[in-house]
């Protein structure tokens, strides 16, 4: 389950050494857009020999490969299947590249006799993608689908702008394809690391249109998602509430109940058993 | 010999430890105000008029801090004049005084007494060019001595960035304006020759610092010292998430000890994570309608900005470390000046650090009996010195050490620490970024902490969590030749200083 996904670069050891005290739920060690070409070899073997020594972690660990040489591509993808890498970030995503990555995946991982445990997390960032996003995280072993803003921007040929309106859009049918799916609709990073309050305004809005999770590019920035993404006490405390309900209608032989003159029924209780399934995975609840 | 710490005490400064209360209520020099103040526009002049002599003890002030030029200018005189064997007691030494480093090599300066030094003079000294020695005080520890006469100051040499007619100085005024002058207040009364060094003259001043009843003479030169010297502050938080992350620990662990409640005191140093420390606890205070009443020590923006915002009813300032500490020093009555004596003696019932609830310190070691070192660095390089460390520490009521538990790819949790700045049993608690150390005689602390989401463990498992990311690390044998020594604030000695492994 992720709220936050943090970007650490690939080459910056001193980054990667400290990724396990961020508190995010997954780091994103990056090879692709943070390293320059020259550094790309340093980065995989600095993160190989890391992952080697450190063969746990406290969170999902990613890695966001290069795609556009090969060469570099089977490089990256042969360093992320020997190690403990569970999820592959696919940047510039379409369905016709993801699919082509994916046959090269298992081909990869059959020659070497791995089950195949990665998940894929294809990015979002041109707008062919946007417009094949629902057939896109249809591919198989997508576990979430991220929102790249900043490189869509460039491909609709707009600037960003601070209220977010040009990318209202792609995050809207980015939710809906992930949601279609039940997997992960992962929102766009907030790129302003000095701007707090502005971060936070952007994390709300995106969870109130359905994203669940925010990449972000900063280590501060993990707290405030997590404030924005998990379940606030008060609706902890109403799912739990609703659950007592549920057992007690149960043992009364009761079918349909109420709660504060309220009707519950199977979805409202379905979101209040997933809320306290999260709440307790982040160590909100005991 | 060795101390109740283990450490081994060596000549020539086995006979220096002096604990003698006795002298804890010192009379001020009889000499002192009987005679009008001398006003000159040379050094060379007070030099003569005095006159300083070979062997003379001369001492200085740091509050122009790396912007000083004060000690420069008489360093100056002492070269000309070719004298020898001087000894030299500022309570700070900076890079700027690097001039000093030619007098030590001429042994026209032999010995130092001081509460930190780093730079170039710190290098010298821990390659063993000073004949013979340092002596390392505290910032209480040095008006202590100064007061029981263990310290005896020939002249003292006192930048003032504004002195009146009469002979009265301060630190609010002038170009040179560096705030409170809490560590010139000591040498003032007690020098046998007191000479005020300023860059201003003006006919009045309000509540001056340094009382023309004490001076003897007063120099005006062109300038003494860059202000630029004395940092100007920055009022954002550091962005570095190791900082950040160990200041939010350290501000929720102080919230569920209960230190944090209405009129609470907390004294923070300057640096990173303590400025990191002071954002945390101002949104903690703003959030929880808490005021404090005092915030003491060296005073930083952060701080004035908490003392504005009425998160703090009084400041008690030994020493300004920037700019706007020094502007509210002039314009706000409930920023209070003290001097070190009031600041922290031991010997002081007084002291203002005798009532505080927390003291935040750093460090550049610790090791398994929580002992810190602040002075050396692992090899034994000076790199700075107790300051009030070990003052704080052995009187706050809690007292917080908040570090990386690695830096420059070395564990600071050491198995022994290379020099022991401030004793173990005054250490409370160590705030890391991978978790809290508690000391074990704290099982009150360790109660009150138990059943909460901070990650409490043992302080040897810090270190072995470093130690399988670090290595172990393998050092030097340290050399066998004594360099000077590390006094504590009673006058007891705590460590030798030895010279450093040359593996520079």
């Amino acid at each position: 389950m992720r709220r936050s996904l943090l970007f650490i670069p690939g080459n910056n050891p001193g980054m990667v050494q400290n990724s396990d005290i961020f508190d995010a739920d997954a780091i994103i060690f990056d090879l692709e857009d943070a390293v320059l070409p020259q550094e790309k070899d340093a980065a995989r073997t600095l993160l190989h020999a890391y992952f080697k020594q450190f063969p746990s972690a406290p969170y999902e660990t990613i890695v966001r490969i290069n795609t556009n040489d090969s060469s570099i591509m089977m490089e990256d993808l042969s360093m992320c299947l020997s190690s403990r890498v569970d999820a592959i970030m696919v940047p510039k995503a379409t369905k016709q590249s993801l699919f082509e990555f994916l046959d090269i995946l298992v081909t990869m991982e059959h020659s070497l006799g791995i089950s195949p445990r990665v998940t894929l997390i294809p990015i979002i960032e041109t707008a062919r993608a946007v417009w094949e996003a629902y057939e896109i995280v249809q591919c198989p072993r997508v576990s979430g689908v991220l929102l790249g803003a900043e490189d869509l921007s460039t491909d609709l040929g707009i600037p960003r702008t601070a209220s977010n309106l040009e990318i209202l859009v792609p995050r809207s049918l980015v939710v809906l394809a992930a949601k279609a799916v039940k997997i992960d609709a992962i929102d766009t990073p907030f790129l302003d690391v000095d701007q707090e309050a502005n971060l936070r305004a952007d994390a709300e809005f995106s969870h109130s249109i359905g994203m669940n999770a925010k990449a972000c590019i900063h280590p501060l920035q993990v707290g405030i998602i997590h404030e924005v993404f998990s379940p606030t006490s008060a609706e902890i405390r109403q799912a739990q509430k609703l659950l007592l309900a549920e057992e007690k209608a149960k043992l009364e032989g009761k079918g349909a109940f109420s709660v504060d003159g309220k009707m519950v029924d199977k979805p409202i209780l379905e979101r209040a058993h997933h809320l306290l399934e999260k709440a307790k995975v982040w160590g909100l609840i005991p | 010999m060795k101390n109740e710490y283990g450490r081994e005490i060596l000549s020539p400064f086995t006979n220096l430890e002096s604990n003698d209360r006795s002298k804890q209520h010192p009379s001020i020099p009889a000499h002192k105000g009987r005679k009008p103040v001398v006003f000159s526009d040379s050094i060379s002049s007070i030099f003569d008029a005095i006159p300083i002599t070979s062997g003379m003890t001369l001492s200085f002030h740091h509050h122009l801090r790396d912007g000083d030029g004060v000690m420069n200018l008489v360093l100056d005189e002492i070269q000309k004049r070719n004298l020898k064997d001087m000894v030299l007691a500022p309570s700070s030494i900076f890079p700027i005084h690097a001039p000093l480093v030619s007098l030590i090599d001429q042994q026209s300066v032999v010995k130092i007494v001081t509460n930190y030094v780093n730079g170039p003079v710190a290098d010298a000294i821990s390659d063993g060019r000073l004949r013979d020695g340092i002596i390392m005080d505290t910032h209480g520890g040095r008006p202590r001595a100064i007061e029981a006469g263990e310290l005896e100051i020939d002249v003292a040499f006192l930048a003032c960035p504004v002195v009146d007619p009469l002979g009265n100085g301060s630190g609010k005024e002038g170009p040179s304006a560096c705030g409170a002058l809490g560590y010139a207040v000591a040498d003032l009364m007690y020098a046998k020759h007191t000479v005020l060094v300023t860059d201003h003259l003006v006919k009045t001043i309000d509540c001056p610092e340094l009382s023309h009843e004490y001076v003897d003479y007063v120099v005006k030169v062109s300038e003494i010292g860059d202000p630029k010297g004395i940092v100007s502050g920055t009022t954002r938080p550091t962005r570095d998430p190791i900082a950040r992350k160990i200041a939010k620990d350290t501000v929720q662990l102080m919230a569920e000890l209960g230190l944090i409640r209405q009129g609470f005191s907390v004294q923070t140093g300057a640096g990173g994570t303590s400025l990191a420390v002071a954002h945390e606890l101002g949104q903690y205070m703003r959030n929880h309608q808490i005021q404090g009443k005092f915030a003491s020590g060296g005073i930083t923006s952060f701080l004035v900005q908490m003392l504005e915002e009425g998160l703090f009813k009084d400041l008690y300032d030994v020493q300004c470390f920037d700019l706007e500490a020094v502007r509210s020093y002039r314009e706000n009555a409930h920023h209070h000046p003290l001097s070190a004596s009031e600041y922290a003696n031991p010997w002081n019932p007084n002291a203002i650090i005798k009532q505080l609830d927390v003291v935040l310190l750093s460090a550049a070691e610790i090791d398994l009996d929580f002992h810190v070192n602040v002075t050396t660095d692992s090899l034994g390089r000076l790199i700075g010195g107790s300051g009030g460390h070990a003052d704080t520490a052995a009187e706050a009521k809690v007292t917080i050490i908040t570090t990386n538990l690695m830096k420059a790819r070395q564990s600071i949790i050491q198995e022994r620490v290379r020099t022991l700045t401030t004793p173990g049993n005054t250490i409370d608690v160590v705030v890391t970024e991978r978790g809290i150390a508690i000391h074990p005689n704290r099982k009150d602390l360790l109660m009150k902490l138990q059943g909460t989401k901070l990650k409490i463990v043992p302080l040897d498992q810090l270190y072995a969590t470093a130690i399988a990311i670090t290595g172990r690390p393998s050092y030097p044998d340290p050399s066998s030749q004594v360099i000077g020594v590390v006094r504590h604030r009673d006058g007891t000695l705590l460590d030798t200083l030895f010279q450093r492994s040359k593996v520079y």
